[in-house]
């Protein structure tokens, strides 16, 4: 079985064909440009992930929010239930880039990073 | 009246390369004016990931990406002021600004760099009917509310056009709990890069509804619903497909442009597809002096090419400064031919010496094309490319040698390729 796919891990965005066998396993990409494209592919065949980048609710800070991501891709169907914990949660300000924010979200052993940095708010005390 | 070497105008991603590129070749005395209360412009609230790919080799989100290049000016200790509103330019480089601590104030500069950005167009410049409820954002200015202050604008959303922008709004509503119904695209295909129509629309199953467009927009203190039609291929919508997809927020990605108002009133000559300054491929403008980078001089699909643009206009800023290159010797103007929507630089100095990267966008999607660059019917050189759409910036480089020997009567355009 052969499926189509996009490749999704930089903006070149390569058609790829993948050679699936009856198991679903890859047997062979084509179409790739790079060695990134056929392993995106094959975690696309066979469990596809993608990295969240949303934000977090800081408290005491010059801003609201901070900008966050998971280090590491997510499984695609933990992007949802990742984003209801992630919206319970707040951080206290100063927070700097690649401050760990939190650890282990949802047990994937994959930790959540600032992306940006949010000063104190010196004037509410 | 203050003076300066080098002022930048926009502290976004091409005003802090300008800077550096400008710093690194000699230039000290620099001043970047940015409007926003901090740097970094539009990548502050591009919290998503992809950038940085072909500068860094890694994949960067938008505030760590402007982090890079931020701590790079602080390191340089190269001197800009926030919240500071350019309000005009003038032919001799008399920047006149505006903030709240210094009032109205103007400095005289040896070379000032255009890096103001674009910004989108709206509901307006469509004409779509309606009243005017509210519920109606640019994508962008959503970006703003869901990113920048936490606020969801909206709970059931269309969005208008298949844009990056559009595309990146339609995944980022739907994490954060809203519903959206479709994504409408007036054009037979989506202007976003593909990465983005599997990440942001395919993944939650949002559907890209292409060939339609928005012909109502119903409800009159909050949207309630929008009337969307099927368009022909000239792009007016067919009597009769209208459809009524009930929700409380449109968003609109329908297209950037330059934000060239300064440019504008100096009276530099600016190019009608671009909507940015003519340049020369040092990204001089019109004016002496004046140069113009990043997506005020041509909307970019990627930040990375917007940071080597600004580096170019910095440096040759530079060289400028330093009387290190004349103006005069010969000028070539490149001519768009059959297929070639615009090309950045317009015009060259031939005796450059330097191979040029020429950027271009084509008018249609096509497969299996040559880029050709032709004089009369002398071939100069050509590349095949396997697929060309409007939607993704196209480059050819030619070498010095190609470069010396333009003529005004160059073209570069796109041939099909015979199957």
């Amino acid at each position: 079985m052969k499926r189509q796919l996009t490749c999704i891990i930089c903006p070149i965005g390569c058609c790829l064909t993948a050679e699936l066998d009856e198991n679903g396993e890859v047997l062979n990409v084509t179409g790739n440009t790079c060695g990134r494209g056929k392993a995106y592919a094959e975690s696309e065949c066979t469990h596809p992930v993608r990295t969240l980048t949303t934000t977090m609710r800081v408290s005491g800070g010059t801003e609201p929010l901070v900008s966050i991501k998971s280090d590491m891709p997510l499984p695609k169907e933990l992007l949802l239930p990742c984003m209801e914990k992630i919206n319970r949660l707040q951080v206290a300000a100063p927070v700097q880039i690649g401050d760990i924010l939190f650890r282990n979200i949802e047990n994937t052993g994959i930790d959540l990073v600032a992306t940006g940095n949010v000063k104190k708010d010196q004037t509410c005390g | 009246m203050k003076k300066a070497d080098l002022v930048i105008i926009g502290g976004g991603p091409a005003g802090l390369a300008a800077a550096l590129g400008a710093y690194d070749a000699g230039i000290k005395d620099i001043i970047l004016l940015e409007r926003d209360g901090k740097l970094g412009g539009i990548l502050n609230q591009c919290i998503h990931n992809g950038f940085g790919l072909h500068r860094f080799g890694e994949e960067l989100t938008g505030p760590e990406y402007a982090w890079k290049y931020q701590q790079e000016i602080f390191k340089r200790n190269i001197s800009f002021l926030l919240d500071t509103m350019v309000l005009n330019l003038s032919p001799d480089r008399i920047v006149t600004a505006v903030n709240s601590s210094d009032g109205v104030f103007q400095i005289q500069a040896k070379a000032v760099i255009l890096a103001m950005g674009c910004r989108e167009r709206s509901r307006g410049a469509l004409n779509i009917p309606g009243m005017r409820p509210a519920g109606i954002y640019s994508a962008g200015t959503a970006q703003k509310l869901v990113n920048g202050k936490g606020y969801l604008p909206g709970k059931k959303v269309v969005i208008l056009g298949s844009g990056d922008i559009g595309l990146i709004m339609a995944r980022r509503m739907t994490l954060e709990g809203a519903q959206v119904k479709a994504v409408c695209e007036i054009m037979p295909y989506s202007g976003g890069l593909n990465r983005n129509i599997v990440q942001c629309l395919e993944d939650f199953q949002i559907p890209l509804k292409l060939s339609h467009t928005i012909t109502q927009i119903h409800g009159k203190d909050r949207v309630c619903g929008v009337t969307v039609a099927k368009v022909n291929r000239s792009g007016k919508p067919i009597q009769g497909t209208g459809e009524f997809i009930e929700c409380d927020t449109v968003l609109f990605s329908v297209g950037l442009i330059p934000e060239n108002e300064l440019a504008k009133e100096a009276g530099i000559r600016l190019d009608p597809v671009t909507g940015g300054a003519e340049v020369f491929e040092n990204r001089e403008t019109s004016f002496k002096g004046i140069f113009a980078c990043g997506n005020v001089l041509h909307v970019h699909d990627l930040v990375d090419y917007v940071s080597e643009e600004a580096e170019l206009a910095g440096r040759s800023a530079a060289k400028f400064i330093l009387e290190k290159w004349k103006r005069d010797g010969e000028t070539v103007t490149l001519k768009r031919g059959e297929g070639i929507r615009y090309l950045v630089p317009q015009k060259l100095h031939r005796e450059s010496h330097e191979a040029l990267k020429l950027y271009f966008r084509v008018t249609d999607v096509k497969r299996n094309v040559e880029i050709v660059l032709r004089d009369g019917k002398s071939l100069l050189y050509s590349k095949r490319h396997p697929k060309v759409a409007p939607g993704e910036m196209e480059y050819v480089i030619l070498t010095p040698e190609i470069v010396s020997r333009l003529t005004n009567n160059c073209v570069l355009e796109m041939r099909e390729k015979e199957q």
